[in-house]
């Protein structure tokens, strides 16, 4: 088996298909803990106390995701979770304990119960190297391929995946990965956005390298703005501030969310929050930097610097604040992807022994809107049922043969990036345009006339992008041809997430249309699926969301 | 805005060319980061430079390098916090008049390097981090729910699980470059994170390991380079030392590269002396005068000895006669410390802040189960 990405769902991934008896292979663009899961800050979520129940953490993720989310999917996900926190912490994942010594909690956004675990505000990091613990201690079982970039999908006459062809980083040669099975677990597509959270190398691979051999996209308009990133360069302020009782001020000093989410104020849902401040800075009540305050000295200084110490340094370091002393200037940022490539509850994509999970899948538990810590359990879970599925899978395969052809289709492709004239713009400057593009016309707030532009910038982009000039042309750790590569895959994807945005006309969730403002269930309670057509053309198509026990109501915190 | 000179270290392999300074002046707040002007020269100038990045925000640890000097992430170093290391004076600020917006950037030291600002981590750090057993061998059995682990333990260990294993500290370990095979302060701070985790079972085995191996906790010369380079205050020789407090004072462990000895010897040195006696300090690290290794030690100290008298760092008299004895005051110190009924370990990632009452934090440390509503609420409307 070959799982691509060394993040929490690949790495969570690969030890269930080790311990289900598979011959496995991770592969990843850099070493797994420089994955980006590195960067989750607040925690995790399940229903493990014995008052709480995962009905109620199911029900609260319906409700997030604007009755979008699949009911069945998420009723696997939060029944599954205690289960996946004790795994965790007998791994070793050092979580938070209460007075008592047992797990503790915190609270987060959108949650009728505080059923957030945690290690300070680093629980991504905590389990995500604890994960790489575990995948040193079974090196046995676990190929580790680290620093080697995936350039595309493998399949077989019938359309089968059949594995990948990576390029080494460190010397440039490109190799074959013939796998019976195929876990994509490559992360999100952050990058297409400026400015964004997300790390330079969450460039949307998979998802883009997916839809190429066939794969159908799902609720790709569904973009995630976090409420709390920095005004200056968009770094993430973990909801976890919030959690811990921080609060949002406008310029006027006002607690605007007792206007918007009365209930819950600060922690509804971040759709809500985000749209909350958006709206206040738009209507002229936002800090002449053009963000908002988030109060942290509500939080007593000893518990911050105790559970919230990552963004202590963050203040310091990138905007010069004391948050322990001072409120912070904040405002809505790109974060987070809920669609992605879709897949059933084992990870299954449309296409033959190919697999998903993480934020490059779309199962769809998040829907419209992700809660917060809701990431970090569906990496987690649905790696290891993916994992699991596609071992007990390919332990009754045959191995298939892979078109040797390819190797040298790739690399002629790679040496014509390398070898092209230079007359182009810079890869960089084309990477700008579209993050800056995609921000002001497909972020908080959307309508038919931003989204056409955006659309027609995306493909004058597509049509550019060949051109791009390469300045090195060596083969070792050649990381110029490597971000030429991901601009394709991030244009491939943006085109995706407009045309979903485009074509739902409706407001739910994360796609709030000025000229649609209502939810519309009666025609928009479906999903928006993309693929490519005949002539690698996006096409749409509609999937049914499935609905269990929770029939769509009004949304209200 | 202030101009920086960035004179960036290349290598490529591929060139068959020797490592070279290239030169880029860029115009860019101060309080931007190294990294930020590397990515600038790269997207506008000259796209090949080669360097691991990616959260810009010093928690995925890629960004390691050099900045004159001083190793750190290139992504929270300011501009002016780097060009004010002064060139080529490491630590040092610049003196009057030195020009102050130059940065030199180098690969991280104490690694190959693969290309430019790229060094091969596998090839130490990696491997020595796989050294220490870097995983939890939990407590048999185990139980169906949680571990109960107190608070304190969890908080402790957190400081250790904060590393992001950047290489800043190996790239300026002192003992490494003399030691290659020093097991260090990165991996020996991983070795700390399942030592100080109630949940591991082997706790003594792991410190007999690590005491035991003449590259181990011993190793460390505490020259507090690691410290001073990491930068998420993970405090990796300290760590060492509690690694040595643990498996001299808790375990027991007298290992044989006298490690152990040796550090009894100092402490009873100078409580006896106040200042260091250094030939009674060599004979008692190996048991004694009269003990057949010391005599061997003895003999091959010699030259050292020898030197030292002919650069007139010591004299006969001292050497054989020490003539200071511990005052009053130093007794005092060592019957408070020795007093103590508990060993009190200084941990400042958690208790280097003072200024808040004990009960405000105790209160706030569990949000309660039931609402999700944040619990200073009312104090917003009272105020």
């Amino acid at each position: 088996m070959l799982i691509i990405g060394a993040g929490l769902a690949g790495q969570r991934a690969a030890l269930a298909a080790a311990q289900a008896g598979a011959t496995v292979a991770i592969i990843s663009k850099v070493h797994p803990v420089r994955s980006h899961s590195v960067a989750a800050a607040g925690g995790i979520n399940a229903a493990l106390n014995p008052e709480d129940s995962w009905e109620s953490h199911a029900f609260d993720t319906v409700k997030g995701s604007d009755y979008l989310g699949d009911q069945d999917a998420i009723e696997v996900m939060c029944r599954e979770a205690p289960d996946e926190i004790l795994w965790l912490e007998h791994a070793g994942v050092t979580f938070h304990r209460n007075e008592r010594g047992n797990l503790g909690t915190r609270a987060f956004g959108g949650a009728s119960a505080a059923r957030t675990y945690y290690v300070a505000d680093i629980t991504g990091h905590a389990i995500l190297h604890v994960l790489y613990e575990q995948l040193m201690k079974h090196s046995t079982t676990v190929d580790r391929y680290e620093e080697w970039f995936t350039t595309d999908l493998l399949q077989d006459d019938n359309g089968r995946c059949v594995g990948a062809i990576c390029r080494n980083l460190r010397d440039g040669h490109t190799e074959v990965f013939n796998a019976k099975a195929t876990i994509l677990a490559s992360g999100g597509a952050g990058q297409a956005y400026k400015p964004t959270t997300n790390g330079l190398i969450v460039t949307g691979d998979g998802i883009a390298q997916a839809l190429r051999i066939g794969a159908h996209l799902m609720d790709m308009e569904m973009i995630q703005y976090h409420p709390t990133t920095l005004v200056g360069n968009g770094l993430l302020i973990t909801e976890g501030a919030r959690g811990e009782g921080a609060q949002l001020f406008n310029a006027n000093g006002e607690r605007f969310m007792e206007k918007y989410a009365p209930n819950k104020l600060e922690l509804a849902s971040r759709d809500v929050v985000s749209r909350a401040e958006q709206t206040e800075i738009n209507e002229g009540r936002g800090f002449p930097d053009g963000g908002i305050a988030l109060d942290i000295t509500k939080v007593p200084r000893r518990r911050t610097l105790e559970a919230l110490r990552e963004i202590v340094n963050i203040g310091r370091d990138f905007a010069g604040v004391d948050i322990t002393r001072e409120p912070i200037h904040i405002r809505p940022g790109q974060h987070y992807i809920m669609g992605g490539v879709k897949t059933d509850v084992d990870g299954q994509t449309t296409v033959a022994n190919l697999y998903a999970a993480g934020e490059v899948a779309c199962v769809s538990v998040h829907g419209g809107n992700r809660l917060g810590a809701n990431s970090l359990l569906d990496t987690l879970i649905f790696g290891r049922r993916s994992g699991e599925h596609a071992a007990a899978r390919a332990l009754q395969m045959p191995m298939p043969s892979t078109p040797a052809a390819r190797v040298s289709d790739t690399e002629r492709e790679i040496a014509g990036i390398i070898g092209r004239d230079g007359n182009g713009r810079r890869v960089a400057a084309l990477k700008d345009e579209l993050g800056e593009t995609m921000n002001q016309y497909c972020a908080v707030f959307r309508d038919a006339e931003g989204l056409a532009k955006a659309h027609e910038v995306v493909r004058r982009l597509k049509e550019e992008a060949p051109n791009a000039g390469i300045d090195d042309k060596g083969s070792v750790f050649n990381q110029d041809v490597i971000a030429a590569i991901e601009l394709g895959y991030m244009l491939d994807v943006a085109e995706a997430i407009v045309i979903g945005a485009e074509e739902r006309k409706e407001s739910r969730g994360a796609q709030s249309r000025t000229d649609f403002p209502e939810r519309n269930d009666e025609d928009w309670l479906k999903h928006i699926n993309i693929s490519l057509d005949g002539d690698g053309e996006p096409k749409v198509s509609y999937s049914p969301v499935t609905i269990t026990r929770w029939q769509p109501e009004e949304r209200k915190y | 805005m202030p101009e920086y000179t960035l004179r960036i270290r290349r290598f490529d392999p591929d060139s068959g060319q020797a490592a070279h300074w290239d030169e880029h002046t860029v115009e860019m707040a101060e309080t931007q980061s190294v990294l930020d002007a590397i990515l600038k020269i790269r997207n506008e100038v000259d796209g090949s430079i080669g360097i691991r990045c990616s959260c810009q925000q010093a928690i995925c640890g890629s960004c390691g390098v050099r900045m004159n000097g001083k190793p750190g992430l290139a992504c929270n170093t300011h501009l002016h916090e780097a060009a004010l290391r002064g060139h080529g004076t490491g630590w040092n600020p610049p003196e009057a008049g030195q020009r102050t917006h130059l940065i030199d950037v180098e690969p991280m030291g104490n690694m190959p390097v693969i290309r430019d600002l790229i060094v091969d981590m596998d090839a130490v750090h990696w491997k020595k981090v796989q050294r220490v057993t870097p995983w939890l061998l939990a407590k048999e059995p185990v139980p169906e729910r949680e571990y109960i682990v107190p608070h304190e333990n969890m908080v402790d260990v957190t400081q250790t699980m904060a590393c992001i294993q950047c290489g800043s500290c190996v790239s300026d370990c002192l003992a490494m470059e003399v030691d290659p095979l020093f097991i260090g302060p990165a991996a020996l701070s991983k070795a700390y994170r399942f030592v100080g985790d109630p949940r591991d079972a082997q706790h003594f085995e792991r410190l007999k390991d690590l005491a035991e191996d003449p590259h181990g906790i011993y190793d460390c010369t505490h020259c507090f380079n690691c410290i001073d380079a990491c930068p998420k205050g993970v405090d990796p020789m300290s760590q060492i030392m509690r690694l040595r407090r643990k498996a001299g004072s808790d375990h027991d462990i007298e290992d044989r590269n006298n490690g152990y000895r040796h550090e009894h010897a100092f402490v009873n040195n100078i409580k006896r002396n106040g200042i260091l006696h250094e030939s009674d300090l060599l004979a008692d690290s190996y048991g004694g005068k009269f003990n057949p290794n010391a005599g061997r030690e003895l003999v091959s100290g010699l030259p050292t000895a020898m030197r030292g008298l002919a650069r007139g760092k010591m004299t006969v008299k001292k050497l054989l006669l020490h003539e200071h004895k511990a005052s009053g005051e130093i007794k005092r110190v060592f019957d408070t410390v020795e007093g103590r009924s508990e060993r009190v370990e200084l941990n400042l990632y958690v208790t280097g802040y003072e200024d808040e009452p004990e009960e405000a934090s105790a209160e706030h440390r569990e949000p309660p189960a039931e609402t999700s509503v944040p619990q200073s609420e009312s104090e917003s409307e009272n105020a």
